[in-house]
């Protein structure tokens, strides 16, 4: 990287301790632009259910005499969630390990894992959208469950696709390796995921736990 | 590898990229130990009655700002490290935003509930489909 150190070009830089931030070194590698970039879409996505989470706090009361969060929401349920999603995250991170090691076996072993673990939390978020359904409480029954199925909705939205992402990912190592494009993709991957579990965070707090008390 | 070289893999910050397997595995580990724990003390703080009833809400608040660092630490890797700069004036403007949303949100719908000049239970009601 010293190298490049006369190159006139200016950009993006950020990463030696010498660095003024003036662009003297040339832009940076992708390996540290790609993830940013990638962590630019993150945070605008926890701004857009920022909004979602306004929304669902303004119309909470709004239930129009059907049910409420009292009568709706399982905590038990909700903890088995949270710890798949939780231990889902941190298995991930195993993989990104392994990835960094070109271990292909643990690599795949635990994005595989990753992913049964996310399948356990969508399967339990389903049972409970099809239980709430079954009730009468779906997304047309009150100002209040609106918000709850676009709020708790957008997030398994997320998951599922997360899902596609990470079979696409072990199918990609498995087929070309630990080149360097790979491996920011499995970067990427792993952000979003964690990123997944940071408004899970919010959700369980917010809605299931606040809304229960 | 000697007992000195032991200690100087341990002493590495959460986030910054390690070379061993073993301090990069534990930092995750140290990482699920907490959120695991944030987690369960958030469960037990909705469902005892132990605590001041009006608190727990904002206790419950407070625990989940505490776990979102930890994932933010030990999973996502943002620390105050001169590769991570941009990541975190990125972060500290995406913050910025979602509480002027949320909380912007929250503070002027209430209000506006309040303060219409019908009654707050009649104002609800319009808000109810």
């Amino acid at each position: 990287m010293t190298t490049s150190a006369e190159a006139p070009a200016v950009g993006l830089t950020h990463g030696g301790s010498e660095d003024t931030g003036l662009g003297h070194r040339g832009p940076e590698s992708k390996s540290i632009v790609v993830p940013y970039g990638f962590w630019l879409f993150v945070l605008s996505d926890m701004v857009l259910f920022s909004a979602l989470f306004a929304t669902y706090a303004t119309l909470v009361h709004a239930t129009d005499g059907g049910p409420t969060t009292k009568d709706l929401f399982d905590r038990n349920l909700v903890a088995i969630e949270t710890l798949a999603l939780l231990v889902s995250s941190f298995v991930c991170g195993l993989a990104i390990i392994a990835a960094k090691r070109r271990n292909m076996l643990w690599t795949q072993v635990w994005l595989l894992v990753t992913g049964l673990l996310g399948f356990v939390f969508l399967s339990i978020e389903l049972y409970e959208f099809a239980t709430m359904i079954g009730e009468g409480a779906g997304p047309q029954r009150s100002a209040f469950l609106s918000g709850f199925f676009t709020l708790v909705g957008s997030h398994g939205a997320h998951v599922t696709a997360g899902l596609l992402w990470i079979g696409t990912m072990m199918a990609q190592v498995w087929a070309k390796g630990f080149q360097p494009h790979i491996m920011r993709r499995l970067m990427c991957l792993s952000i979003f995921w964690h990123a997944l579990d940071i408004i899970w965070v919010a959700i369980f707090t917010i809605v299931y736990l606040i809304g229960t008390l | 590898m000697d007992e000195h070289e032991h200690d100087d893999l341990l002493d590495v910050a959460p986030g910054e990229p390690h070379d061993s397997l073993f301090s990069e595995t534990l930092s995750y580990v140290v990482g699920l130990g907490l959120a695991l724990l944030l987690t369960g003390v958030s469960f037990w703080v909705a469902s005892t009655s132990v605590i001041w009833g009006p608190g727990v809400a904002t206790g419950l608040v407070v625990l989940a700002i505490a776990q979102m660092g930890v994932h933010l630490v030990f999973f996502l890797h943002i620390t105050s490290g001169p590769d991570n700069a941009n990541n975190v004036l990125a972060l500290a403007f995406g913050v910025l935003i979602v509480f002027l949303v949320m909380i912007g949100t929250i503070w002027i719908m209430a209000h506006m509930n309040a303060n219409m000049g019908v009654n707050p239970e009649l104002m609800n009601l319009q808000m109810q489909h």
